[in-house]
């Protein structure tokens, strides 16, 4: 059993807040995705769970137990690094079994578990080898297995994948993922890769400035953006926003066309997916700008109202730069967001 | 034309290398054959081309008053310097390379100027204040000097090994169930191993070759280098080549083992 609760965590470093009153709660053996853009405290948050930094107010608890004055030997965590920390001076045996070695445990317990974990990770053929000797890709393995062969009760990832050729990255990913599902531990991974986020997580925490805007499943951080930032950062490419100016009981003029929309009086934001909207005789009006066949789908650039906007149609439409299409918004799928608090609003 | 001014560019590259290795190797040399001759060949001319590998003169320094504790006196130094430079440095080197703290850039440069303080300076002002404690014409008074003479540079050295160490190795280590300082003994100290051997090698050669502090510093339990100093110009000829001999062989061995760490540690410097 190892939940954990992050409780009123803030971290400054001199005079800039890197992290603002973060609360959040990771379910046992859930796998938690930390997304957000560079620099908005990602690696941070993780390094306080870890205890590789010290939070400046608040608390950390692991399995009922307040960690956060503990030295990270002592929390029940293991952690993979970005750019893996394979040790240079050990072999892919010592460097898996290291942490075992470290709980002094006997020597055969040592080699069954650094077989089994270097069998789970598909190295058991480099285990003489060290680390020089390995590719990038066989180095991220290593430090995985190194993890996982500590049974730990959470394991924390700093985006380990980011420094893998595309390709290598979707493999490792699916694996990644199979290998934590059937290890029964609390993950913590983080990544700005919002593909990778979205699929692997249990529950994406989106992260912006310090904070944690919305956590939830992956389809409800996309289809419901709790905020207009998760709205513009999740998807790609990603939400469409127009100005909204309330007509009475509950009808909105949204670039001169009437839609309808929550019974509010007061000035609103009108958010819809690009591939939430069809070609029809009546919508908004969108003059294309960039025309961009993506093969399954045709991206179209255009503007709507002096806005950016963009649509992800039907591949076997035929549209020119300088077209005038009407795209009519999926009714369930239009979303509303208040633009003085960029919240959601139902 | 082209060809010629490339052969005769040629030309001057391979005679001013053959300059410069010969203005470095010639002297070198004629101590190796003056050191193996007997003393009579030594006072004598011209030489011969080939040592006579006859161990006369070296044996003649052996016996020579007072030199063999010279020679002691210079290994005991040499290393208490070595030990207390590295046991001194290696911490600063540390934590110039892992921590972030107040007048880190200065403390830094504080380090490189030490070096800018002419010796002779300081030399009286030290003499009376060891005369004082009680440091005078001891082993280790000198060692002490010798380590502040050494110190700059194993900070410098050791600071450029550790940086070169990403922390991830060892955060990844306190993950794994070390503390730091077992993070440090089994991650930090093999990789580092051979870089501090080096440095410390090279803080015996600064002390096995200093000769102002050891002069002015010791009487009775002199150094080489100030034994042979101060016997300059009462000594026979062979007894000096003996001597130049012991001193330099050591050294060059030495830095010629730790060449490519002094290499890193100017990278450093320079930056
Ligand atoms: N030791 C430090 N001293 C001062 N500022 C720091 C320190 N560590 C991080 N920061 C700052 O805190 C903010 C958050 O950093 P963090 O490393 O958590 O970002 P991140 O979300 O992991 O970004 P990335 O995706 O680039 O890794 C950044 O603005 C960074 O400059
Ligand atoms: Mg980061």
């Amino acid at each position: 059993m190892a939940v954990i609760e992050i409780k009123n965590v803030a971290k400054r470093f001199g005079s800039y807040q890197a992290l603002h009153d973060i609360n959040l709660t990771i379910d046992d053996q859930e796998f938690m995705v930390l997304l957000g853009a560079s620099g908005c405290g990602k690696s941070t948050l993780l390094r306080i769970i870890a205890g590789l930094e010290t939070q400046t107010t608040g608390e950390v608890w692991i399995g009922g137990r307040r960690i956060d004055h503990l030295p990270p030997k002592d929390r029940g965590i293991a952690m993979v690094f970005q750019n893996y920390a394979v040790f240079p001076h050990l072999t892919v045996f010592e460097n898996i079994g290291f942490g075992l070695r470290m709980q002094k445990l006997p020597n055969d317990e040592v080699k069954r578990r650094v077989e089994r974990t270097a069998e789970l990770m598909h190295i058991e053929q480099l285990l003489s080898r060290y680390s020089g000797e390995l590719s990038g890709g066989q180095r991220q393995r290593v430090a995985v297995a190194r993890a996982l062969a500590m049974e730990p009760d959470v394991i924390l990832m700093d985006e380990p994948l980011s420094n893998l050729d595309a390709l290598l990255r979707m493999e490792m990913r699916a694996e990644l993922k199979g290998v934590l599902a059937e290890s029964n531990t609390t993950a913590i991974y983080v990544t700005h890769d919002q593909v990778e986020a979205m699929s692997m997580a249990d529950r994406i925490s989106v992260m912006h400035e310090g904070r944690i805007v919305q956590a939830a499943s992956p389809i409800e951080v996309y289809r419901d953006p709790a905020e207009r930032f998760v709205a513009g950062f999740i998807g790609n490419p990603p939400m469409n926003f127009l100005p909204a100016e309330p007509t009475g009981a509950g009808q909105w003029r949204v670039a001169g066309q009437t839609l309808k929309g929550p019974d509010l009086n007061r000035p609103l934001e009108f958010a819809i997916r690009p591939e939430d909207m069809t070609l029809s005789d009546a919508g908004l009006k969108a003059k294309a700008k960039v025309v961009e066949p993506l093969g399954a789908h045709l991206l179209v650039t255009a503007e709507v109202d002096g806005t950016l906007f963009r649509a992800v149609l039907d591949s076997d439409l035929k549209v020119s730069p300088g077209d005038v299409l009407t795209l009519a918004p999926t009714p369930d799928r239009i979303r509303w967001f208040d633009p003085k608090s960029h919240h959601a609003v139902q | 034309m082209n060809a010629e001014t490339r052969s005769s560019g040629r030309f001057l590259y391979t005679a001013s290398v053959v300059l410069l290795c010969a203005w470095v190797i010639v002297p070198l040399y004629l101590l190796l054959i003056n050191t193996l001759s007997s003393p009579e060949t030594v006072n004598s001319f011209p030489k011969p081309f080939w040592p006579e590998f006859d161990l006369g003169s070296l044996s003649f320094f052996a016996g020579f008053e007072g030199m063999l504790t010279a020679l002691k006196n210079s290994i005991l130094v040499a290393a208490m310097t070595m030990v207390m430079s590295i046991a001194i440095g290696a911490p600063a080197g540390y934590a110039l390379s892992r921590f972030d703290f107040p007048g880190k850039g200065l403390f830094r440069l504080l380090i490189l100027l030490t070096r800018a303080f002419p010796l002779p300076l300081l030399a009286l002002p030290l003499a009376v204040m060891f005369i004082r404690t009680g440091l005078d014409d001891t082993v280790f008074g000198l060692a002490l000097v010798h380590t502040t003479l050494a110190i700059p540079f194993s900070v410098l050295i050791t600071f450029s090994l550790f940086s070169g160490i990403p922390i991830e190795l060892e955060e990844a280590a306190w993950t794994l169930g070390c503390t730091r300082l077992t993070a440090f003994t089994k991650v930090v100290l093999p990789l580092i191993l051979p870089g501090i051997t080096a440095s410390a090698i090279f803080a015996f050669v600064i002390s096995w070759n200093e000769v102002f502090a050891a002069a002015v510093l010791t009487i009775e339990n002199r150094t080489l280098t100030a034994f042979l100093l101060q016997n300059l110009d009462t000594s026979p000829l062979h007894l000096k080549f003996a001597g130049g001999f012991i001193l330099v062989v050591p050294a060059l061995i030495f830095i010629f083992a730790v060449r490519k760490y002094l290499f890193a540690m100017w990278g450093i410097a320079n930056r």
